[in-house]
């Protein structure tokens, strides 16, 4: 991996592009734009939402209890306030911290981890792809909930506690991603070309089966984002999770269920913004996909409604 | 394992009259390959022998299934042979390690038949031309070098300095196979083995890259093992030819000898089966029939392998595997001998060799 | 031998196919572009034309218009197809599936493509006896068994029961062959037929092709980019390029004397007759893309001999001889040359 930082240059990423600069690409295509302006606003939030809230997300006004999302109570009462009369607002903005917190490095820990064994194994074969095959059954075998659930009864439920263990518990699904998509690379004719220059096997995964089965991972990243959160709600939820009083959206979620008739907003919100989040996420991860092959670019510079056509022959293919 | 220092790519002879040196660029010998166990046992190639001279060009046909792909894949040190030699310049690829291994691949390269599939679509013209540098870093250390030897390298190979950011899928084929070789001169190579390089590409854009290969060769000094199943193609740019089937090389000789006097049938059929672009009908003299299809490669014929096929097998040819023969007057002469592996050889004056067939 | 050769070939009755003035547009995403351009020929039964160009060219795509085979992106916009007298762009589905076997047929280049995986080929063969003729299906497996004896394929009666994955490439041509030819077409096409097989079985197919033609009478349109394979089988032929076509005429004459000089620049550029060591004379430059068609003519980049009106004017075909024609403006100059 160093091999890829030390060179930015590197095949991987498209800034070596010279015609399509990639936020003119971004921009032809609105839905990605929409998407990446989401994700956007999401990240900021969760990292300096806190310093604009102050502590309104844990103040407690039991005058002020259950309000409806409402245009008349300042700023902080947009949203309406929950039970105990917090902001909810302010503890959306509150739980952005926390739950990208979790969600993030988990999801990147699995996705390096499991895909560069995945890769290395794929790339390999033999014995090496059969003890990392192996070792992801195991892993997979076990109920990951129930594995969380007594792991975090034994140790105590910290947020470092909840990213390990989500984070060895997801680590299959990128080792198979990767191992598929590497063994089938294995045996095309520009990695044996690369062999013939004897350019050494890591060098080989790095520039010629990364930057392929990238966002195919990508792809299954985003999609496992949403089960991370949702799995950090379930053990919020049974107390072994985020323990209050910070709060997470999926936390928020449980503690919002028992006043759905009552009081809707306190679970749909929260709800609403793990869904917005993960389909901004996995519609950026299809335009990158797109993106980053230069023989599908030609599709983003194309209006939007045709791309869809079944026409999906590029100009210059057509024979 | 003799030390042996790298001589200087450019030191190879001129093409055409070089004497035979002393020590050829590559000398295969008794090769053995096979895939897989027991009944699923696939011979790919069975004892094969072939050398190459500095700046010759050594045309390999056969149809498919007789291992000159298997055998390009040995030269370039890709499948190691069960059994049997392969000496690059005096030296064993296979016995090489680090650096010197490194230093090897170097002395040897490849051209491919998919010029689609052997480029990866996600790197740009330099980025893939440049591929090798970043193995070999010495070659050219900086990327003011990089950049110079790019645009030198798309211009010896007839493309423009300004193809060198565009993506392989702008391209047609016959330019990506031109990046293609641009690329497997990047090390400056003694050999290049192409595998089909031409026949995946129109014909008006063949000739083209044909001539590309050429002018290198007379540019540049090297040698080529040039695989075909064209053998107009083969003929026009070979020195000599090694025609295989099977696994097995069954005949070769100079390019002369072997087109105008075929020793094996095969070879004589091969010749005939491929139209000639006469109009006037008789070109081809007569046409020789083969019967059947090639035998699956799981399950070999005994004796002569081709004579399934052959208008001139008996029963010696099921029983005995056939003898090398020599065309009278081709093995004295200092000059390439014309052999082949056949009971009943073509044509007369021809002289049974105690030996297999060797050459160097 | 050819027919040709033996007599010279006799001008009575329409031929088998007729097409005037084809034209197909292909609707890409960036556009719609021209992939064939007034192209016309015809061939008597008995007789064979070939279609020759490089990738491209719009010869496949002129034989899948033939045969109503086109991709829904590509659309016929004018022109006429005549098939023993029937205008085939005129019908409807369902009188296209009557033509479809008994008058008109089509041989593919990727047989396993072609073949049902997953059905025994006798009984794939059996197909079209059973939906044309209404033959039982006992009585249809048993023409098709003695349609595989026709084409060459060993012990017929076993290999019915086999699956398309058994048979090797050749074989399978075969049997793809004798699907085509089972209801004794009048027009049969054959599509890069021996393209993806090897030289010494390609020499057998085509040996088969012209023992069928010549049994049955048929008409056959040869679409291929290999020149030796027109100069040894073929009447007549029509170069075609960038979707137009530049040279029409008898084989023999077109080769030995051609008149548009992208003929001669392919005949030019096969190696068979070049001296080892001298450069071949190629072609420049490659193929045009069809969406980047110029106005004038289509050769015009890659010509020595363009001048200004090529740019200007697109050349029209003009007859240059007997049963000839050519798309050049100076195709009287290459004549001298």
């Amino acid at each position: 991996m160093t091999d890829l930082a030390s060179r930015p240059t590197d095949a991987v990423t498209p800034s070596r592009t010279r015609p399509p600069r990639w936020w003119l690409l971004l921009g032809r295509d609105r839905g990605a734009a929409v998407a990446a302006v989401v994700l956007a606003l999401v990240f900021l939030v969760a990292v300096f939402g806190r310093l604009f809230i102050g502590d309104r997300a844990v103040r407690q006004d039991l005058g002020a209890s259950l309000r409806p999302p409402s245009l008349d109570q300042g700023f902080y009462g947009l949203l309406g306030t929950d039970v105990l009369g917090r902001s909810v607002l302010a503890r959306l903005v509150d739980a952005a911290g926390t739950t990208l917190s979790v969600a993030v490095p988990a999801v990147l820990c699995s996705l390096l981890i499991g895909s560069a064994l995945g890769m290395w194994a794929g790339y390999h074969g033999g014995v090496r792809e059969n003890v990392a095959m192996r070792v992801a059954d195991v892993i997979l075998s076990f109920p990951s909930l129930l594995i969380a659930v007594v792991v975090l009864y034994v140790f105590a439920p910290s947020a470092l506690n909840i990213v390990l263990i989500l984070a060895v518990a997801r680590i299959p699904v990128y080792l198979r991603t990767a191992r598929a998509e590497s063994a089938e690379l294995r045996s095309r004719l520009f990695v044996d070309a690369a062999r013939t220059f004897g350019t050494p096997s890591r060098h080989i995964i790095v520039r010629h089966i990364l930057p392929i089965a990238l966002p195919t991972l990508l792809t299954v990243a985003t999609l496992d984002f949403c089960f991370v959160m949702l799995t950090e709600s379930s053990l919020s939820f049974l107390g072994i999770g985020i323990q209050p009083p910070d709060v997470s959206w999926g936390l928020m979620v449980a503690q919002g269920r028992q006043y759905l008739q009552t009081a809707w907003w306190i679970a749909v919100l929260p709800g609403v913004a793990i869904v917005l989040t993960t389909v901004s996420a996995t519609v950026l991860a299809a335009w990158v996909r797109l993106a980053t092959d230069p023989a599908q670019r030609w599709r983003l510079t194309l209006p939007r409604k045709r791309r869809g056509d079944r026409a999906a022959v590029p100009p210059e293919m057509i024979a | 394992m003799p030390e042996t220092p790298l001589p200087d790519a450019t030191a190879a002879d001129p093409r055409g009259g070089a004497p035979a040196t002393a020590r050829p660029l590559l000398d295969v010998s008794g090769v053995t390959k096979s895939f897989g166990h027991g009944r699923r046992r696939l011979t790919a190639l069975d004892g094969v022998d072939v050398t190459l001279r500095r700046g010759e060009t050594l045309g390999l046909v056969g149809e498919s299934g007789c291992g000159k792909s298997t055998l390009a894949r040995v030269v370039l040190g890709l499948e190691r042979p069960d059994s049997g030699t392969v000496r690059f310049d005096g030296t064993d690829p296979f016995a090489l390690k680090g650096k010197e291994l490194l230093a090897w691949r170097r002395r040897v390269q490849m051209v491919f038949q998919d010029p689609f599939a052997s480029l990866n679509a996600r790197m740009s013209a330099a980025d893939l031309i440049g591929e090798p540098w970043r193995t070999h870093r010495d070659i050219v250390p900086t990327a003011r070098d990089r950049e110079r030897r790019v645009r030198e390298l798309l211009s010896l190979v007839g493309l423009r300095e300004s193809d060198a950011y565009r993506y392989p899928n702008e391209f047609s084929g016959g330019q990506r196979q031109r990046i293609g070789i641009a690329r497997a001169l990047a090390l400056g190579p003694d050999l290049i083995v192409c595998d089909e390089p031409v026949s995946a590409l129109d014909l008006s854009v063949q000739a083209q890259v044909l001539n590309v290969l050429s002018e290198l060769r007379e540019r540049l000094g090297v040698s080529y093992v040039f695989i075909s199943h064209d053998l107009s193609v083969v003929r026009y740019i070979s020195d000599r030819v090694t025609v295989m089937y099977l696994g097995k090389v069954i005949e070769h000789g100079r390019t002369e000898d072997v087109f105008d006097r075929p020793l094996h049938p095969y070879t004589a059929a091969l010749m005939s089966a491929a139209p000639a672009l006469d109009v006037s009908g008789a070109s081809n003299g007569e046409e020789i029939r083969l019967r059947g299809e090639i035998p699956s490669p799981f399950d070999i014929p005994s004796g002569c392998r081709f004579r399934t096929r052959c208008w001139k097998s008996e029963e010696r040819c099921a029983e005995h595997a056939p003898p090398a023969v020599t065309r009278d007057g081709t093995a004295d002469t200092g000059q390439e001998p014309h052999q082949g592996l056949c009971h009943f050889p073509l044509g007369a004056g021809t002289t049974e060799a105690g030996v297999r067939p060797r050459v160097g | 031998m050819k027919p040709s050769q033996l007599s010279a070939p006799p001008a009575t009755g329409r031929p088998a196919l007729e097409v005037e003035g084809l034209c197909v547009d292909l609707h890409t995403p960036s556009g719609t572009v021209r992939a064939v351009d007034g192209v016309g020929f015809s061939v008597r039964r008995g007789h064979t034309l070939a279609l020759l160009g490089e990738s491209g060219c719009g010869k496949s795509m002129t034989a899948l218009s033939v045969v109503g085979l086109l991709d829904p992106m590509a659309e016929v916009t004018d022109g006429s197809v005549r098939v023993s007298g029937t205008d085939v762009l005129t019908l409807g589905r369902a009188g296209r599936r009557k033509l479809a076997g008994p008058v008109l047929s089509i041989v593919f280049q990727d047989a396993l493509a072609a073949l049902n995986p997953v059905q025994p080929v006798g009984r794939q063969l059996a197909e079209p006896f059973r939906i044309h003729r209404g033959l039982s299906r006992r009585r249809a497996e048993e023409e098709a068994v003695e349609l595989m004896r026709r084409v060459g394929i060993p012990e017929p009666r076993l290999r019915a029961r086999s699956y398309p994955h058994q048979f090797s490439g050749g074989m399978r041509q075969r049997l793809l062959i004798a699907m085509a030819v089972a209801l004794d077409p009048d027009v049969l096409i054959a599509d890069e037929p021996t393209t993806a097989l090897d030289v010494t079985v390609q020499a057998q197919i085509m040996r088969l092709l012209r023992d069928l033609q010549t049994e049955r009478n048929m008409a056959l349109v040869l679409i291929t980019h290999d020149l030796a394979v027109v100069a040894q089988r073929a009447d007549d032929v029509v170069v075609m390029y960038g979707g137009n076509v530049v040279e029409t005429g008898p084989v023999a004459e077109v080769f030995a004397r051609p008149r548009h000089p992208y003929t001669k620049g392919l005949l030019d550029s096969v190696p068979e007759h070049a001296v080892r060591g001298r450069p071949l004379p190629a072609v420049p430059g490659s193929p045009p893309e069809l969406s980047a068609i110029p106005s004038g003519c289509v050769f015009q980049a890659r010509c020595p001999m363009a001048r200004e009106v090529c740019v200007r004017e697109r050349p029209r075909q003009v007859s240059v001889g007997a049963g000839r024609t050519a798309a050049c403006h100076f195709s009287e100059e290459l004549d001298h040359a």
